[in-house]
């Protein structure tokens, strides 16, 4: 089987997913996208599948695109990294399948987005719709601070700042979980607790074993299904009325969740991508 | 051992490193991208990125 991983920068995650491969003597051939020259009408690629790890989104996705147009299976498919690389796009196929997930309103104006966040009632959280490691996520107490930060956004930010993906705020009482889906299975999950209302491990919330219940099975596997399968983590809050999807992630970083779970995330990854391959 | 871009201090690379990992200097505290395991060899790792992320 040739085997290809599809990276840049080497994380922990991308580290014991190596080791992994060699640890089976299962050969593979590193793909770095900053070497990448990617002819288009090239269609020719000897690969049975190849394992994306990108650290840009950009890049995952374009060369996703590429290569599922080639014929090439890859671990995500295009498809998956379209979805959740865009937290709108996420978010219209949870409501699509009937997965659970919060309120969520979008406008392109700031005179849109202000009354957009009125009629959800503050607090609420304002977040690019791509973006990732909780970078440059708001959460908006009343009107001053919605008037400062949608000024602030329509002067600084970028193009796709103004794309005002407001969602409503859950108040998760200091933690929420992760789950981690490979295929049909959710093989573990963490809860992440921190006393910041961003609860990302990136950002230092704490992981601990969170057990897998039938519920929190169920709600995994429909938003994975959702976004289109494959190993996708998932960000979840536990509210009174059940459990919510937050986001859906493509490119899962798991380096605090195998200790904490007693799961081995790698071995189920290189698992996963074999079997893939031999389809 | 490579050696640091920033303060040229002595960085000890593990034979086990991937290329493309980054490590810190344990001198300057400079993170630094490992491009060469033979010999091993260090640049200065890149600047965080906008779509960075999972």
């Amino acid at each position: 089987m040739k085997i290809g991983v599809l990276c840049s920068l080497i994380r922990k995650e991308e580290k014991l997913l190596l080791d992994e491969f060699r640890r089976r003597n299962i050969e593979f051939i590193r793909i770095d996208d900053r070497e990448l020259i990617l002819d288009l009408h090239h269609r020719a690629w000897d690969f049975d599948v190849i394992l994306e790890r990108c650290i840009n989104h950009s890049r995952a996705l374009h060369t996703l695109k590429y290569l599922n147009d080639c014929g090439v299976k890859t671990v995500n498919t295009y498809e998956v990294a379209s979805t959740c690389g865009d937290k709108l796009l996420t978010t219209l196929a949870l409501i699509r399948d009937g997965v659970p997930t919060p309120k969520v309103y979008v406008a392109y104006t700031p005179e849109a987005a202000l009354q957009a966040i009125e009629r959800l009632g503050y607090p609420v959280v304002l977040k690019p719709a791509v973006g990732s490691w909780g970078r440059l996520l708001s959460k908006v107490n009343d009107r001053d601070a919605a008037e400062t930060l949608l000024e602030h956004k329509e002067t600084l930010g970028s193009y796709h700042h103004s794309t005002y993906y407001i969602q409503e705020y859950v108040e998760k009482r200091g933690r929420d979980i992760r789950s981690f889906v490979v295929g049909d299975e959710t093989i573990c999950a963490i809860y992440r607790t921190s006393q910041h209302w961003i609860t990302n491990t990136a950002r230092g919330g704490i992981a601990s074993n969170c057990p897998v219940t039938p519920e929190l099975h169920e709600i995994s596997v429909g938003a994975a299904k959702a976004v289109g399968g494959g190993i996708v983590a998932i960000d979840i809050f536990e509210t009174p009325q059940g459990l919510t999807v937050n986001e859906v992630n493509y490119t899962m970083e798991f380096r605090n969740s195998i200790d904490t779970t007693g799961v081995d995330i790698p071995a189920k990854v290189v698992e996963y991508v074999i079997e893939v391959g031999q389809r | 051992m490579a050696l640091c871009t920033e303060c040229e201090a002595e960085v000890p690379v593990e034979p086990t490193t991937e290329v493309g990992e980054i490590i810190q200097c344990p001198d300057c505290g400079m993170d630094l991208e490992v491009v060469s395991m033979d010999p091993p060899e260090l640049a200065p790792a890149p600047e965080e990125e906008e779509d960075w992320g999972e």
